[in-house]
């Protein structure tokens, strides 16, 4: 690139830039460093301290952050397991199924829901299972976490499917092994990275998804999201900077894992 | 069963089309059992496909293929006792080089262990020992080549197809490995049908040859039977050099037929079906059985001026300017033996024909 046409030359590129990054990590910053606060005020620093973080699990809230907790991390768990399990069935199918006449209609339908606004969906899916007369609850929640992981999962499924040419699966098949080993021996383990990225993106969705839970779960069920949001509307406190900080930390993990598992190279 | 029981593979009549091209049109071959045979043509004809179906990864549009004598249409691949070296190897990325040998086996039934034991001496045949905790990233392009081969070998197939599996390496490697093949299918006894669209190597590695073009089969034979005795002007012109001279027949007799080539030169050969008086067909006449001489020979030579000579080591190649006619390519073996002596260009010469040199072409 010569210079004349770098972008970091344009007029106020380094103010943008930075302006940009305190916008958004600025809250992040602060969020995590009042955590440590030993004061109650939100603005005032009083010196280090891990009491907030005591009062996340020994507090008196703690039982209703705990049981959130659970419900989060046990319907992230098993929703985004199923939502891989049927991305990866879908990216087979749609990737490796040749050219059957509903291939393009399947890839949209499966990708739209990213696109489409997550209120709307939240309303569909609440008006459904009233239709249908589900009671709600922790298994309403789970179900619309399956169902809106599904695209997330599948797409960095397919990206890497995509790379691997079909001979493997010929030279396999050519060796003696039947279609299911075939897939269970070379495609599998060839897409398993993305597979595993997928997995974890599906995971960090669930965890993390306010709007539809919040439409879908019954009384006295409770994610972390909306729990959190439940306890801020009383007021903020400080155990709730706690809270979003561990989370972040979480996040951060699962993200640089994926990062990593789609990087992988299994082929070394 | 029938006569094409010792048949180790048996096209008839097959068709392949995709949509409305037609890849393979009414293709009939007869692979004899422990053969090496080369399905030989340019880039396009339909030689892969043939392999893939012979493989079980395409279907047979029309007609059947049978592998000794049995139709093998319904059996997918995996049932086929045919294995594979692809064209661009295939090797599983993600396996070490032994696990990559031992695969074929191990879906056969063979323990792990056992299939890691043959695996490990199908290596030492073709002298990979040393990598077999490797993974095929790690290996050059011709140890790549080898290990597809192992691979492919190690389950005993009945049948080898090799898709052009020599074509990604550099000559000398290539030559090295051309030698190997044919030691392995000669030791193995495997049947080899092997594709390629190097007409070299066609001619030194095969027991006989398909020439195909555009789906369709040219010619079938053996080495020599290809190169001297061409069925065609697509096969004449494809295998080695020749020159192909435009000639219309004056007299067919005693199956010799006489023809004149323009400027009033004329030349006799044996006679071919289908050939008749006042016919315009072709002569093809290979550089090497000319001679350049200061006498011509009644009905056999040709009179011209030399216009180049250029040196290619071995030989020597004239361009003759034939008198009110074509050019002409005249090749002198570069040796001291007979006399042979150096047209400069610009001087007058005659290029007589061996008997037997040149051959008729209908079409
Ligand atoms: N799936 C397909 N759909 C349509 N046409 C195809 C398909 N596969 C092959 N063809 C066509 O069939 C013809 C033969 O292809 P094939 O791959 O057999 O050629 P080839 O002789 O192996 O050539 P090369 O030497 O380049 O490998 C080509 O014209 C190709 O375009
Ligand atoms: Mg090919």
């Amino acid at each position: 690139m010569s210079a004349k046409t770098d972008v970091r030359t344009y007029t106020g590129f380094r103010f943008m830039t930075i302006l940009c990054l305190v916008v958004l990590y600025a809250p992040l910053i602060v969020v995590t460093v009042y955590s440590f606060n030993a004061s109650r005020s939100l603005t005032v620093w009083e010196g280090l301290s891990l009491r907030w973080y005591a009062e996340v699990f020994v507090g008196p809230e703690s039982a209703k952050f705990k049981q959130a907790a659970l419900n989060s991390f046990s319907i992230a768990l098993i929703a985004a397991t199923l939502a891989t399990a049927i991305a990866t069935a879908a990216a087979t199918a749609i990737v490796r199924g040749g050219k059957f006449r509903l291939r393009t209609p399947s890839l949209g339908l499966i990708t739209l829901p990213i696109m489409v606004p997550e209120i709307v969906l939240a309303v569909a899916t609440l008006i459904f299972f009233n239709s249908v007369g589900f009671t709600r609850g922790y298994m309403t929640i789970l179900v619309a976490h399956i169902a809106f992981c599904i695209p997330f999962a599948y797409l960095p499924i397919q990206a890497r499917m995509q790379g691997i040419e079909d001979t493997y699966e010929h030279a396999a098949m050519d060796l003696y092994a039947t279609r299911a080993q075939a897939f269970r021996r070379i495609l599998l383990p060839l897409m398993m990275p993305g597979i595993i990225s997928g997995f974890l993106l599906a995971f960090i969705v669930s965890l993390d998804d306010f709007i539809i839970t919040n439409f879908v779960k019954g009384a006295g069920v409770e994610t972390l999201p909306t729990a959190i949001f439940g306890s801020v509307k009383q007021g903020l406190k400080p155990n709730i900077m706690a809270i979003s900080t561990m989370l972040l930390g979480f996040s951060i993990v699962m993200v640089t894992l994926s990062y990593f598992a789609s990087k992988r190279n299994n082929t070394q | 069963m029938n006569s094409s029981a010792e048949l180790a593979v048996d096209v008839r009549n097959a068709v392949k089309r995709y949509g409305d091209f037609t890849a393979l049109q009414q293709i009939s071959l007869g692979i004899r059992d422990n053969e090496f045979f080369t399905l030989l043509g340019p880039s396009g004809c339909g030689k892969t496909t043939l392999l893939r179906m012979i493989a079980g990864f395409e279907d047979v549009t029309e007609g059947g293929i049978f592998l000794f004598g049995d139709e093998i249409e319904n059996l997918p691949p995996h049932k086929r006792p045919v294995n594979t070296v692809f064209q661009n190897y295939a090797l599983f990325p993600h396996m070490s080089v032994l696990e990559n040998v031992g695969f074929g086996l191990e879906m056969k039934g063979s323990s792990r262990k056992e299939a890691a034991k043959r695996a490990g001496e199908m290596l030492e045949l073709v002298q990979l020992s040393q990598f077999a905790g490797r993974k095929p990233a790690q290996l050059s392009g011709g140890q790549q080549q080898r290990v597809a081969l192992a691979r492919a070998l190690a389950p005993s197939p009945k049948v080898l197809l090799l898709d052009e599996p020599l074509s990604a390496l550099d000559l000398k490697l290539r030559k090295a490995m051309q030698i190997e093949l044919k030691h392995i299918q000669r030791e193995t006894g495997i049947t080899f049908i092997f594709v390629t669209h190097d007409q070299e190597e066609a001619l030194t590695m095969s027991d006989r040859i398909a020439v195909m073009s555009a789906g369709e089969l040219q010619q079938l034979g053996d080495a020599r039977a290809i190169y001297e005795k061409p069925r065609n002007m697509f096969v004449a012109d494809f295998i080695g050099d020749t020159n192909l001279l435009e000639v219309s027949v004056d007299k067919v007799t005693n199956g010799r037929a006489e023809c004149r080539i323009s400027g009033n030169h004329a030349l006799s050969c044996d006679a071919v079906d289908g050939v008749d008086v006042g016919a315009r067909v072709h002569l093809s006449i290979r550089p090497e059985r000319l001679l350049l001489s200061d006498q011509g020979i009644e009905g056999s030579s040709l009179k011209g001026t030399v216009a180049e000579n250029i040196y290619i080591g071995t030989d020597i190649t004239t361009i003759m300017d034939v008198d009110g006619g074509p050019k002409i390519t005249v090749r002198t073996s570069n040796t001291e033996r007979g006399n042979k002596r150096i047209f400069e260009p610009g001087s007058r010469a005659y290029v007589n024909m061996e008997t037997g040199a040149a051959r008729l072409l209908v079409d």
